[in-house]
């Protein structure tokens, strides 16, 4: 010791150098900034996630809260309603409103005659648009014979394509004289030089991305193929050793099991070779030059817009193509370079559900104005549908209010009384202990337990009515019942003895000095702890979904023991359903959702500076 | 009625304690002072009150619970062969139509027996209705009378509705326990009657799981290997990353960082797992296939990579928050020490504060696979249903809670081995949740009282 004091740099300098040393050191620092800086990053990661998952919500889920509108002139005409000279509410109520609507967009499309396009031509609106029209005439049932500007929800695909769900439409002028050969029906347009050049390898290079995906269908065929044939193999294996031990039943099983198996292999066998057969057409077609392109619906659309009119291409070569008028050509004339337009939809036609067809209609409708956007206030107002642009979310919310409701009016009482023995009455021996190791464990329970419980329980012991907000409610408050007695106790534990003892002194009883006294001042605490303990519930869904809380509440549910579902209940439903409208109203859920959690959260917030008091 | 006579009780229950009260203030002596009597005159009315209240709840209670089962006897018991020649469904559908035919209600198919039966049915209801008010009636009035005449100076009515409150909140406190009772009982006896209808150990070592076959098979084996899967993989990303927040936010952030850092993970916690489980789908599961399939890799659509990743995410803040406790607690006599000896901010957290720290960063570890393990909406949105039995991230596997959730929701009858399977997977989840939560608790116990 005394050595190193008296000659320090003489002993280090004997082990280990100067620089050295500061190579150490200077790793050392390095090692020190290093994790100084993965702690940040772990920061940071989990706040770029928190703010990617808000984002992707928002965007999903802001169209939600918009909706399309087709402003149209609809000529309320008695003979179309089918209502005579009739006025009175039953005969208006029982009108033919989707006549009307109907007729009303042929009016706008007069050279749509076939019964198939008119069909699709009455999709484009949404199948609510007459009952919305109803509701306008029985609110004015003199309006009955004039022509009222109204405006009627469009069907959820439109609404999508509107909201650019299938991709915005491309679009390039015409670099050369075009000639169209009639202006209705199959149209031939003649150009000259290789104009179509682009919109061809376009059309190939899509080609070649399906042979590629077809390929890979046919590789997992084959590897299905061979992992079949293998558990084909095993179960003969077990066949031979059951036939010894003469167990027909199971010999049944096996043998029908294995029939079933090779099914499956010739069912693998068929996708295979088709999968395989297809990309080897396809890749014909590729390599063709200089040939015809026949578009089917699996590529992207590619249209000529000519002379007011728009032709869809059917078949496309360098210098011809035939196509379909969509819209009618106002004259087959001859057109000049620039004065028309090639228009892609990049979005394949077979998978959008939108023909090209209802497209150009609803462009049609678009450019004439008769199509705007509106806040959507019927997501706010109207129950479970079956089509997305009529699914609201109101039933779920009053859902959720009373499931709430219940689980508040049972926990808060009980949690905050068993928080006030188990703090200040309990005597400390094992029953004691025992009830709070409980609670400990009670709180981190999974939470679908908790749905078995209600399941078992309540509807199957106790009879209670399946799919209410009553036995919701219960389940709930057992589940966040742990987080509120231990809020509680925290929060009674803090207050300070003194005060009950200053209680005690003037001759209060323990009873008295606690509800008097400690309680009042607790309850800041109690309550943020009861706020945070229902913004939980508030999010639960797994025990809910057990306990049947799946219900399709088209109108309000009309007491905690009718059948009903809760938000995020109806949010996990909606996130199941194929339409592609469904998920954003899915996303528009899930921020109604977080907003309220949110305000909830922030009143604990709130409540906790305001009144928290440290002692 | 009985809805009314309950309304009726509590009615009498607020006259009583108004009875009870004015009669403690006519006690009051000439001056009206009331300082010789030992409780206020509300306690005396609440005495009253519990007097009347307490048993009269208590045989309402009960005539609630027997009532229906004695008259349902006698009802039988009159219809005689008519019931008795019935089938154990026609009884069923018998008993169903009477009442619907004495208190409205679908009728499936009337005949003269089922008609006497209803009358006889609302005939007794109607008596026992009579019956039930008379005997409130006696027992209030009874229960009013004692409480009033033991009102007087000396009477310790504030000793006595303390101690009644007392019971209540012990009552309150012991349903906590109740609960776990509960669970226990029902997930262990469906559980039970499950094994009856399928053997125990093909439950547990069955390595195949097809409820929905021709041939049900309810292996266990896939479904836990499923489940640890995601486990592992939502560990492997909120382990690091939360133990990495939560020494960061205890030992280097400012007080400034930390105050706006602690709420955004906090966000991370208040979210529900519903919209965890919407992300995982609909935007994580196809951004990694879509890697996938850019660097030449068969990822399946529903990947437990996907499932896990998420998952991991939502239980950052789980650890991060456990594990910035127990960091905070380790003393800072420990951390000056080796600060002493020369050692840099890192090299103490490393060799001095985390071993320190390591019984309860593990027993945060553990709540969080707890958490893990017992998570449902992520899985079953974004994991899959097939069981395959295989330890592949990029594969789709299912998991326990998924299989419970997709047992029961829908309607099935309550006695097939399809539905009573979910009661054994929720047996096993509880119990491997039960165990691993113990014995985190236990170490944080230990662990807290070490310092």
């Amino acid at each position: 010791m005394s050595d190193i004091v008296s000659n320090p740099t003489a002993s280090q300098s004997v082990t280990r150098p100067a620089a050295m040393a500061d190579a150490r050191l200077r790793g050392r620092y390095a090692a020190e900034r290093r994790f100084q800086a993965y702690g940040l990053s772990a920061i940071l990661f989990a706040a770029a996630f928190v703010v990617m998952l808000f984002g992707s919500i928002l965007m999903k889920g802001l169209p939600a809260f918009f909706e399309n509108h087709a402003v149209l002139n609809v000529a309320l005409d008695p003979e179309v309603l089918d209502v005579g000279s009739a006025r009175d509410k039953d005969k208006l109520a029982g009108a033919d409103y989707q006549a009307v609507v109907n007729k009303t967009l042929r009016g706008m499309f007069p050279e749509v005659t076939d019964r198939a396009q008119r069909s699709a031509l009455s999709k484009l609106l949404s199948s609510g648009a007459a009952d919305d029209l109803r509701a306008r005439v029985l609110a004015n049932p003199a309006s009955v014979g004039t022509t009222v500007r109204v405006s009627l929800p469009m069907s959820d695909l439109t609404d999508l394509y509107f909201k650019g769900a299938f991709g915005r439409a491309g679009g390039r002028p015409g670099a050369v004289i075009a000639t169209p050969s009639a202006t209705t029906g199959e149209v031939v347009i003649n150009v000259e030089g290789n104009e179509f050049r682009d919109e061809l390898t376009a059309i190939k290079k899509t080609l070649s991305l399906r042979a590629v995906e077809l390929r890979k269908v046919a590789d997992i065929a084959a590897l299905n193929i061979t992992s079949q044939a293998a558990d084909i193999r095993a179960s003969e294996a077990t066949l031979s050793t059951v036939t010894a031990t003469n167990d027909a039943g199971k010999l049944a099983r096996l043998q029908t099991e294995i029939a079933r198996q090779k099914v499956r292999v010739v069912e693998y066998e068929r996708q295979k070779t088709a999968a395989l057969e297809e990309a080897a057409s396809l890749q014909k077609r590729i390599d063709a030059t200089g040939s015809t392109e026949v578009l089917d619906a699996n590529v992207p659309s590619f249209l000529v817009a000519i002379n007011d009119g728009l032709v869809k291409i059917r078949e496309l070569s360098a210098q011809r193509l035939v196509g379909d008028a969509l819209l009618p050509l106002s004259s087959d004339k001859s057109v000049a370079a620039g004065a028309w337009q090639v228009v892609t939809y990049p979005m394949p036609e077979a998978k959008r559900g939108l023909t090209d067809q209802q497209i150009a209609w609803v462009d049609r409708l678009k450019s004439q104005g008769a199509v705007e956007s509106t806040l959507n206030t019927r997501f706010f107002t109207a129950g479970a549908s079956r089509e997305p642009e009529r699914a609201g979310i109101l039933a779920a919310l009053l859902g959720t209010l009373m499931t709430i409701g219940v689980t508040l009016a049972l926990c808060l009482p009980t949690g905050v009384a068993a928080a006030i023995y188990l703090e200040k009455f309990a005597p400390k021996n094992v029953f004691t202990e025992f009830i709070e190791v409980n609670i400990n464990n009670l709180a981190a329970v999974p939470s679908i337990v908790f749905g078995l419980l209600g399941l078992a329980m309540f509807i199957q012991l106790f009879g209670m009515p399946r799919s209410s907000a009553l036995v919701g409610g219960l389940v709930l408050a057992l589940l966040v019942l742990p987080t509120i007695i231990i809020a509680s106790r925290a929060a009674l534990s803090a207050v300070p003895h003194a005060i009950t003892e200053g209680a005690l002194g003037v001759g209060a009883s323990k009873l008295q000095a606690i509800f008097h006294h400690v309680l009042p001042l607790a309850m800041p605490g109690i309550m943020t702890g009861t706020i945070i303990g229902m913004a939980h519930a508030l999010g639960e869904t797994a025990p809910l979904l057990l306990i049947g809380m799946v219900a399709f509440i088209v109108d309000l549910p009309d007491g905690v023991t009718s059948a009903a579902t809760v938000l995020p209940v109806q949010i996990f439903q909606w996130a199941g359903l194929p339409e592609a409208g469904f998920q954003s109203r899915t996303a528009g859920g899930i921020i109604v959702l977080l907003t309220v959690l949110i305000l909830m959260n922030g009143a604990a917030i709130l409540l906790r500076k305001k009144f928290e008091r440290r002692w | 009625m009985p809805l009314m006579y309950f309304a009726a009780i509590l009615v009498f229950t607020l006259v009583a304690f108004w009875l009870g009260r004015s009669r403690a203030y006519g006690l009051a002596d000439p001056q009206g002072r009331l300082s010789h009597l030992h409780s206020l005159p509300g306690y005396h009315g609440a005495y009253v009150a519990l007097c009347m209240l307490l048993p009269a709840l208590a045989v309402f209670c009960a005539w609630m619970y027997a009532a229906p089962m004695v008259i349902e006897r006698q009802v039988i018991a009159n219809a005689g062969a008519a019931f008795t020649k019935l089938t154990e469904i026609e009884r069923v559908g018998f008993m169903r139509d009477i009442n619907a035919l004495a208190f409205g209600g679908i009728v499936g198919s009337g005949s003269a027996d089922k008609t006497k039966a209803a009358a006889d049915l609302a005939q007794f209801t109607r008596y026992g209705d009579w019956g039930l008010g008379g005997v409130l009636a006696i027992v209030a009035l009874v229960g009013l009378a004692v409480g009033l005449a033991r009102i007087s100076p000396k009477f310790r009515a504030r000793n006595a509705v303390e101690w009644v409150i007392v019971a209540l909140l012990l009552i309150c406190s012991v349903i906590a326990v109740l609960t776990t009772v509960g669970i226990v009982l029902s997930v262990l006896f469906e559980t039970l009657s499950f094994f009856t209808r399928y053997p125990a150990q093909d439950f547990f070592l069955g390595t195949k799981w097809n409820p929905d076959g021709s041939v049900e098979s309810f292996g266990l084996i896939p479904l836990l290997v499923g489940t640890c899967l995601i486990m592992v993989v939502a560990m492997c990303v909120a382990g690091p990353i939360g133990l990495m927040a939560a020494i960061y936010m205890s030992e280097y952030a400012s007080p400034r960082f930390r105050a706006t850092a602690k709420p955004v993970l906090e966000i991370l916690a208040g979210v529900p797992t519903v919209v965890f489980g919407f992300f995982a789908a609909l935007t994580v599961a196809p951004f990694i296939r879509d890697a996938g399939q850019a660097v030449g890799l068969t990822v399946a659509a529903e990947s437990a990579l996907a499932a896990g990743l998420v998952m991991g995410i939502m239980i950052i803040p789980f650890i991060s928050s456990l594990a910035d406790d127990v960091i905070n607690a380790v003393p800072q006599a420990l951390r000056d020490g080796s600060y002493g000896l020369g050692a840099t901010k890192s090299e103490t957290i490393k060799r001095v504060v985390l071993p320190a720290a390591l019984p309860g960063i593990v027993s945060a570890f553990m709540l969080a696979i707890s958490r893990a393990v017992g998570e449902t909406m992520i899985v079953v949105m974004a994991a899959g249903l097939a069981a395959n039995l295989t330890v592949n991230p990029l594969e789709a596997v299912t998991t326990i809670t998924v299989q419970i959730k997709n047992l029961l929701v829908g309607d099935q009858e309550f006695d097939s081995a399809k539905t009573l399977s979910a009661f054994a997977l929720g047996f096993v989840l509880f119990v491997f949740t039960l165990i691993l939560n113990i014995i985190a608790l236990r170490i944080v116990k230990r662990y807290r009282e070490a310092y």
